[in-house]
């Protein structure tokens, strides 16, 4: 049994306040991943928890203990580091083993162990080289090595992927992710890549400037963002953002976007917004619910036409650059159906997909759980699926 | 259009390459010009000292080309080793410079590592002072030194002056700064993961320091081993102002003054002592040197 709980940790640096007292409960074999930009804390809140760092306030505990005056050592967690930090005049058998033989564990046992994490590492026939002659992804694995033949009550990673290349890094993720189905350790990840968090963790959690913004699965945070911060860094490429002022007109809600464009809001979500109405607000929608406008338009939809300013193929999806109001504006549509530079196109937006920020506190407007698009999407998927 | 482009290209590409051969091969004659003239400045006195060693006085003294030996002989060799007394002189130098370069390493090694790495308060302050203390040159030092023993024996009774053993107290304050300089400088180059990274696997300062630091900044070590032992070994000003007793002396003031009566200079064997002082350094770097080499590709690459 290994969770961690941070209560109230507070980290400052002289007079700054690099971690502004966050809540967090990490559960028993859970893969959590600490996401935000950097400078936003997430280091400094890992190396609380590895006691690299000293608390300033608040407590941390593992397994039920608060380990706050715990030295690292006695701590019972592995880490792995962002260079490796392999002690480069070992060999990778004496870097794996480093940890138990200061422990003065028996001989038989260490390579035991050793052998067994090469074989999941798959590292077996590196046990006998130096780091120098190790390219950077066997580094990484030996980091990781090191990290379990110690039998930890928590592993934390500290962005181990980001000195790889892009290739290699999709693959050490995959890697990551089974030996953590294998050897089920709770784990602490931080990473500034949200795509390496959404694909890693079982729950993300959002950090920006000191304070957690959001905790969530993925899927959470990806369809239910609850700050603009939050639906802005995850999600690739960016959700667009756009002011707009909520009109009501006999009973139903619109938005309008420029002095042209107005877009009527979905009736599912007229309810929750109508206190908003003639409110300046923001208008959050990820560029794959705009899409070139299809025959066949689904409820929750609206139709406009602008001019294409940009396009970049990128294969499989074509983004199509226009601006409105100022703002440029990005969205994923089918290659076949864009339009070149210049030429005015059709665009259909999903708004049953739609997010309104309040820009005095940066907040996303709730709505229920049912209004939701994805829970729209699935309803109809599950609909689709009976029917078929 | 296209041809044109391709055709200025190729130009442009030939023009380079001929350029930065001939700026590397520039180079390279002008660095063997420098090289050359070095060595010959730097490698002409031990020369000469061996050409010397090889002749009698008698040849030394005769007004023939002093660059060639006519009559070798080895009589300044047999001579020389067969006196007890040079024997003294090289014995008392091996102590004193072994047990120096013992005593700091024991000093500047730990004391590097808890100023490089221990942050406490005033460290930085403390590795620049160690650091200033070098910048006093001994000739500046010695009179205060003589002082101090002076009264020494005047309130303890202790004789600390013509003793050679003295020496071993005296190295260390030249060697010890300098040594926990460049230690200071090689531990602040291993990164800070690395010291994480041991702390977590549970090891200890002592730990981290025997069993990381070390071993990593091994050619560092052997830099400053290699000061060390120079500074104690070839000093000349120390030993002549605090030893006096032809028993107590070192080879490179036993040499001058047990060689050199009045105004006689015996020119050969002062030449054979100096060669065979130069020795043990020379035998000790050529033997570190491998180490040193393999050392600093090792500590290259940070794992």
């Amino acid at each position: 049994m290994a969770q961690v709980t941070l209560k109230k940790v507070v980290k400052k640096y002289d007079e700054t306040l690099a971690v502004r007292g966050i809540d967090l409960d990490i559960f028993d074999k859970e893969f959590v991943v600490l996401v935000g930009p950097s400078g936003c804390g997430k280091s400094t809140t890992l190396r609380m928890i590895a006691g690299l760092e000293e608390i300033t306030d608040g407590e941390v505990m593992i397994g039920g203990d608060v380990v706050n005056d715990l030295p690292p050592k006695d701590r019972d967690i592995a880490m792995v580091f962002q260079n490796y930090a392999l002690y480069p005049h070992m060999t990778v058998f004496e870097n794996m083993s480093f940890g138990l033989r200061l422990k003065k564990f028996p001989k038989p046992e260490i390579k035991q162990r050793v052998e067994d994490a090469a074989r999941i590492l798959d590292i077996t026939e590196l046990l006998s080289r130096k780091p120098r002659q190790l390219s950077g992804g066997q580094r990484q694995r030996v980091a990781m090595g090191r990290a379990i033949v110690r039998h930890p009550k928590v592993f934390l990673f500290d962005e181990p992927l980001s000195n790889l290349d892009a290739k290699l890094r999709v693959q050490m993720r995959t890697e990551i992710k089974k030996v953590h189905q294998k050897v089920k350790t709770t784990t602490v990840y931080v990473t500034h890549d949200q795509v390496e968090a959404m694909t890693l963790a079982d729950r993300v959690v959002v950090m920006n400037a000191g304070t957690i913004d959001q905790v969530g699965t993925p899927n959470d945070l990806y369809h239910s963002p609850r700050t603009r911060f939050v639906a802005g860094f995850i999600g690739s490429p960016a959700m667009n953002f756009l002011p707009c002022r909520i009109e009501e007109a006999a009973g139903a809600l619109s938005m309008r976007l420029s002095d042209t464009l107005t877009l009527p809001i979905p009736v599912s979500r007229t309810a929750c917004y109508r206190p908003h109405a003639q409110k300046e607000l923001v208008l959050g929608l990820r560029p794959e619910h705009i899409t070139e406008a299809r025959a066949h338009r689904e409820p929750g939809t609206a139709e406009f036409t602008v001019p294409v300013e940009v396009i970049e193929p990128m294969g499989m999806e074509t983004m199509v650059y226009f601006s409105v109001n100022g703002t440029e504006i990005s969205a994923r549509v089918n290659p076949a159906d864009a339009q070149q530079p210049g030429e005015t196109m059709r665009f259909t937006a999903d708004l049953r997909h739609m997010h309104l920020i309040d820009p005095a506190t940066n907040l996303v407007i709730e709505v229920p759980p049912e209004t939701r698009g994805d829970a729209q999407s699935n309803a109809a998927a599950a609909l689709r699926r009976s029917a078929g | 259009m296209a041809a044109t482009a391709e055709i200025s290209a190729g130009a442009g590409r030939v023009a380079r390459r001929g350029s930065i051969k001939g700026s590397r091969r520039k180079a390279l004659f002008w660095s063997y010009v420098f090289l050359v003239i070095f060595v010959i400045f730097f490698l002409t006195p031990p020369v000469y000292m061996f050409i010397t060693s090889l002749k009698s006085s008698g040849e030394i003294s005769a007004a023939v080309n002093p660059w060639w030996v006519f009559h070798p002989t080895l009589d300044n060799y047999t001579a020389l080793l067969g006196q007890r007394q040079f024997l003294i002189f090289f014995r008392n130098s091996a102590v004193v410079a072994l047990s120096v370069v013992a005593i700091t390493m024991l000093i500047s090694v730990p004391a590097a590592f808890a100023l490089a790495r221990m942050k406490f308060w005033g460290s930085a302050t403390l590795a620049t002072g160690v650091f200033l203390t070098y910048l006093i040159p001994e000739s500046l030092l010695f009179i205060p030194l003589f002082k101090i023993f002076a009264f020494i024996r005047d309130t303890t009774g202790i004789e600390l002056i013509n003793h050679w053993w003295v020496l071993v107290i005296l190295y260390p304050t030249l060697s010890v700064p300098f040594c926990t300089w460049i230690m200071i400088g090689y531990f602040a180059s291993i990164p800070k993961e690395l010291d994480e990274a041991a702390l977590i696997d549970g090891a200890g300062y002592i730990q981290m320091l025997t069993r990381i630091f070390i071993p990593v900044a091994l050619p560092g070590i052997i830099a400053a081993t290699i000061f060390a032992f120079t500074v104690s070994w070839a000093d000349f000003l120390y030993p002549l102002a605090f030893t006096t007793s032809a028993d107590q002396l070192v080879l490179p003031v036993g040499i001058i003054t047990t060689l050199i009566k009045g105004d006689v200079y015996n020119w050969g064997q002062i030449m054979t002592g100096s060669l065979l002082c130069a020795a043990p350094p020379l035998i000790i770097y050529a033997f570190l040197m491998d180490y040193y080499v393999a050392g600093l590709t090792a500590g290259a690459t940070k794992g």
